[in-house]
């Protein structure tokens, strides 16, 4: 099985009407990456991740992932094969304790692998992970209560606590302190070790940091992908996106 | 079981035994009128797992009480059935009848959720008027005198004797409320929370959300019909009323002044909604407005009803 691409997208088309958000997209990511998606503004980014995990119908094309094609599962059993999405508009449950909203995570892991789902074990396992995202004081917290960029942490913590393959986070950094986004910065590293991260950002900063490799879309199509240094020099993401000097 | 779990636990056992006991200090229309309270708690009960913990308000739940009500009594009426057989039939029919309703009205959501199982339960309550040969119409029908007495388990149960039917409803509950407690308590009521507060993240959990909705609109269902089944069985009778609208509404109501989401909101809001209905309709044939203003005023400003309070300020463990 040596052979299986981790994900990979054929020709994979969404469009709403007469607008054609992800318009033929010929993607792969391979196991362990750290890829970064970039594009200015109505690039696609979003919908393409969610075409990815399930949130929104595919057009046309096909999503594969680990070999088997999932585009027309929903998006809870793309979940349970190890997809995992992060909301880009936080999205926790706001009127439960932050250890609470990790626990559903966790509960949703172990029910699916038929795992035991007793209270406790739930409790230590959503404990394991508040402290990896460093929200262990805040635990019996009201989650709506919590600053904006913990509540940003605990988004990333319930996807942590799934466990994933592969971890889609949109837009992470947006709304954080400088000081936030550099220890975000180590915590997707950490999180790297045991899953492959695609990474909607605009923050280039975290993209240079972070990304192995960089894919840009503009108007639903790719336009460049490669490395952080080929696409800082690339002719045409310079003219589409980055913005060329006047030199 | 952590602390605040016990706790719960024993408040709710502490609730069943006081009820049980109260047979032996109130007057015989007392133990009459609570042993229709606590049948009526049973049926705001089941609405509850559906509204209170999952948050599904669903405006038709008097079809699953009327299912439970015409299922044990048209069997004993027609076919001479005996009680217990016609008593689980009758849960084994809403339980059918909340699957095949809950596949139907999940299709929807919100209002569309609300107006859908509004219209289903006027089918059924309007199917009854039309079969008014079989089920006696609006007129009801009066079980035969044979089924009021029956032989269980060596035991003759008289059930025009008032405490019997007390004792029989107590214990009613007390299932209703131990099933309740330990869905509650568990995986499920996690996931029915989790719903109820944030149906798209937990989707994006990897939670099958339609099925878990199904699982509580059928629990639902299945609670409200033996609730049914046991009135009919208990006083006599069957009727269309039972499968109206005032039913399903009596149970959003009972279930929001007790407290939506707490177990003992729905009976506690039945023995206060039920009293207060009593001493209106002794006063005004109108008393529909009132309730209608209750429900408005509970919705504004009480939203949380009277344990749904108590558990916010003081009592974070209640379940």
């Amino acid at each position: 099985m040596a052979d299986v691409t981790f994900l990979k997208t054929k020709d994979l088309k969404c469009h709403f009407g007469g607008i054609k958000a992800v318009d033929g997209v010929d993607f792969t990511l391979e196991k362990g990456e750290i890829r970064a998606i970039i594009g200015p503004n109505g690039a696609g980014k979003s919908t393409f991740v969610s075409l990815l995990s399930g949130r929104t119908e595919a057009t046309a094309g096909e999503v594969e992932f680990l070999g088997e094609n999932v585009t027309r599962l929903p998006a809870y059993k793309r979940v349970r094969r190890g997809i995992a999405y992060t909301f880009q508009i936080t999205n926790i449950y706001k009127d439960f304790p932050v250890i609470e909203n990790v626990a559903i995570a966790v509960q949703s892991r172990l029910s699916n692998s038929g795992e035991k789902t007793g209270a406790g074990r739930i409790r230590a396992e959503a404990e394991k992970v508040l402290a990896r995202v460093g929200l262990s004081q805040f635990a019996e917290r009201k989650a709506g209560e919590l600053a904006y960029g913990h509540q940003r942490l605990l988004e990333v913590g319930m996807g942590l606590a799934l466990q994933p393959e592969l971890l889609i986070l949109d837009e992470p950094t947006q709304g954080l302190s400088d000081s936030e986004v550099s220890d975000f910065c180590d915590l997707v590293k950490e999180i790297a070790q045991n899953a492959t991260i695609l990474l909607i950002e605009h923050n280039m900063d975290v993209v240079m940091t972070l990304a192995g490799r960089i894919t840009v879309l503009n108007q639903g199509r790719i336009l460049a992908e490669g490395s952080p240094e080929d696409i800082r020099a690339n002719r045409a993401v310079q003219d589409a996106y980055l913005g060329r000097g006047d030199e | 079981m952590g602390a605040g779990m016990m706790k719960s636990l024993i408040l709710h056992l502490a609730v069943l035994v006081l009820l049980f006991l109260l047979q032996f200090v109130i007057s015989d229309y007392a133990i009459l009128t609570l042993t229709r309270m606590m049948v009526l708690g049973i049926f705001a009960s089941g609405f509850n797992i559906l509204f209170g913990y999952t948050g599904l308000l669903s405006l038709g739940h008097a079809m699953f009480f009327g299912a439970g009500v015409y299922a044990a009594g048209l069997p004993i009426y027609h076919f001479g059935w005996s009680v217990p057989l016609a008593f689980v039939f009758a849960i084994f029919m809403s339980f059918v009848a909340a699957v095949i309703i809950g596949v139907i009205a999940l299709r929807t959501v919100r209002d569309s959720f609300m107006i859908l199982t509004l219209m289903l339960a006027q089918a059924g309550y309007l199917a009854i008027l039309y079969f008014n040969r079989e089920t006696g119409g609006s007129e009801g029908l009066t079980m035969p005198q044979a089924s009021r007495s029956f032989d269980f388990l060596g035991l003759t149960i008289d059930l025009t004797d008032a405490a019997t039917r007390y004792n029989i409803a107590v214990l009613l509950l007390a299932i209703t409320i131990v099933v309740s407690f330990i869905l509650i308590q568990g995986r499920y009521g996690r996931l029915f929370n989790a719903i109820r507060e944030n149906e798209a993240r937990t989707e994006m959990l990897g939670y099958n959300v339609l099925t878990a909705k199904l699982f509580s609109f059928t629990v639902s269902g299945t609670i409200a019909g033996m609730a049914g089944a046991a009135y009919a069985i208990l006083f006599g009778y069957i009727g269309a009323t039972f499968a109206g609208i005032q039913y399903s509404i009596e149970a959003l109501l009972f279930t929001l002044l007790g407290g939506a989401g707490t177990l003992l909101g729905p009976l506690l809001g039945s023995i206060l909604m039920t009293t207060l209905i009593d001493r209106l309709s002794e006063v005004t044939s109108a008393y529909f407005l009132f309730l209608g203003l209750i429900l408005i005023a509970l919705t504004l400003w009480f939203p949380k009803g009277l344990l749904g309070t108590i558990k916010e300020k003081w009592l974070p463990w209640l379940t």
